[in-house]
């Protein structure tokens, strides 16, 4: 078999997902078997010229990670989305805006505000803040637009696969590498994860679910046998994919809903909200109020990874 | 034109639809803003719904059910008093205002209390203009 030629690309992300490539340890051989990386600005040196000197179509699979935010992160995706036969979001930020996309919380003035002028850290006396041009001496400097609102990649171009996972798995990325060893990569639009939701597989005892008092994680030290949403800790199990075999659950802490939904949920965060609201052992209306006074912040809880992909995808303008 | 909100109404089958069809039949007055959608039971409304609603051009989403101590299938009711306050923390986070979403309880006798909700959420909703959701499709030069 001829080597499949391999782009990999960051946008908004931490950098976080391609660690989780190199984690992989000595499957990565088995990558350089495979496949000629032809691109991956985090590892080597490649520039942008080159990806725009080949052939539309010439890249096999490109693992794009990362959120859209910023006009140079849309014409990357644009460009790699048309050298690409298989564009692969890779990892939650791709696949449902991740992190940065509870940046749709605020917007680009907010967001220039807090960072520019309001930080701590930050000594700009003129509140000077980015901006697209400036004219200098030696001529004119360019930076990209920033956008008021964050976005998946799919929300930008069209993609075949999604790799979930805030970093994914090493036996997720493993499964995609033997794939695309052997060829053979499954229907366009596939989710590499469990159909099923995360409860599924996890290991823990679950009886009746009935809480009268929510308890954030650092407020107690959970049985590590016993289902985490009947002891009052918010765990997005119930509203998120499996496939990542409960680690964090294993460490003794929540599921935060990095995979994303299940299929059939169209909304993560709606989905969790009415699970959790069904659980709470309380019928007067006071005794309610308190309980959702216990949680401070439900959007940014049930959308953690996917507020850009919700049904209400920002707070509105 | 003046604006007229449409409200998207979730009516519980056994106590609210019915009060409904009482303030018909009695030939009581009523803005006609509210689209009914009859549910079995106030508890099946998920919050998916009241989502689509608003995503589907929505100004307002009502919903009704039975008395607390009065539903049809004992609880259903006491689900959703506890989904729409949290509901409603989550959506004032994205910047959608109290008034546009509303939880009351109707029973099946009071058509009089159907239409003062109704024509009280028609006018709140006026008020408050229409509700766009902004899809985030602006840019910045």
């Amino acid at each position: 078999m001829a080597k499949l030629n391999l782009a990999i690309y960051w946008s908004a992300s931490c950098g976080g997902c391609d660690v989780a490539i190199l984690d992989i340890n000595e499957k990565i051989l088995q990558v350089a078997e495979i496949a000629d990386i032809v691109f991956w600005p985090i590892a080597l040196d490649f520039k942008r010229h080159h990806v725009e000197a080949m052939e539309d179509k010439s890249i096999d699979v490109c693992l794009f990670n990362g959120a859209v935010r910023t006009s140079e992160q849309e014409e990357m995706a644009e460009l790699l989305r048309a050298k690409s036969k298989a564009m692969v979001a890779f990892g939650s930020c791709a696949h449902l805006g991740g992190i940065p996309g509870l940046s749709n919380f605020t917007n680009r003035a907010e967001t220039f505000e807090r960072a520019f002028i309001e930080a701590q850290s930050c000594d700009n006396p003129d509140k000077t803040l980015p901006q697209t041009m400036t004219k200098v001496a030696e001529g004119e400097l360019e930076l990209p637009e920033f956008y008021d609102t964050v976005k998946a990649l799919d929300q930008v171009v069209d993609v075949e696969y999604y790799i979930p996972g805030c970093p994914p798995t090493v036996p997720i990325i493993s499964q995609v590498v033997d794939a695309l060893a052997a060829g053979q990569l499954p229907p366009v639009g596939t989710v590499f994860g469990s159909d099923k939701a995360l409860c599924d597989e996890c290991p823990r005892t679950k009886e009746e679910k009935k809480i009268t008092k929510i308890y954030r994680p650092h407020e107690i030290i959970p049985d590590p046998e016993k289902c985490l949403l009947e002891q009052g800790i918010i765990c997005m199990g119930p509203a998120t994919r499996g496939g990542c075999e409960a680690r964090c659950i294993a460490a003794n802490m929540p599921c935060r809903g990095c995979f994303g939904p299940p299929p059939g949920v169209t909304d993560q965060g709606a989905h969790m909200l009415s699970a959790l609201a069904s659980i709470l052992d309380v019928t007067e209306d006071e005794d309610i109020a308190r309980m959702i006074d216990e949680i401070p912040d439900p959007a940014g809880t049930f959308y953690r990874f996917g507020l850009p992909t919700a049904m209400m995808n920002r707070r509105r303008m | 034109m003046s604006f007229e909100p449409k409200i998207v109404g979730f009516l519980c089958n056994w106590c609210s639809y019915r009060g409904a069809d009482l303030a018909g039949t009695a030939r009581m007055k009523c803005a006609p803003n509210v689209r009914t959608i009859r549910v079995m039971c106030s508890g099946r409304v998920e919050p998916t719904f009241i989502l689509k609603a608003f995503q589907l051009g929505a100004d307002g989403v009502l919903v009704l059910g039975c008395h607390p101590g009065d539903c049809h299938y004992a609880e259903g009711n006491y689900k959703v008093a506890r989904r729409m306050p949290l509901l409603k923390k989550m959506l004032a986070q994205l910047g959608v205002e109290d008034e546009r979403v509303r939880l009351d309880w109707v029973s099946a006798s009071e058509g009089d209390r159907f239409v003062s909700i109704i024509d009280d959420m028609t006018e709140k909703v006026r008020a408050l203009g229409p509700f766009s959701k902004n899809s985030g499709e602006e840019k910045h030069g």
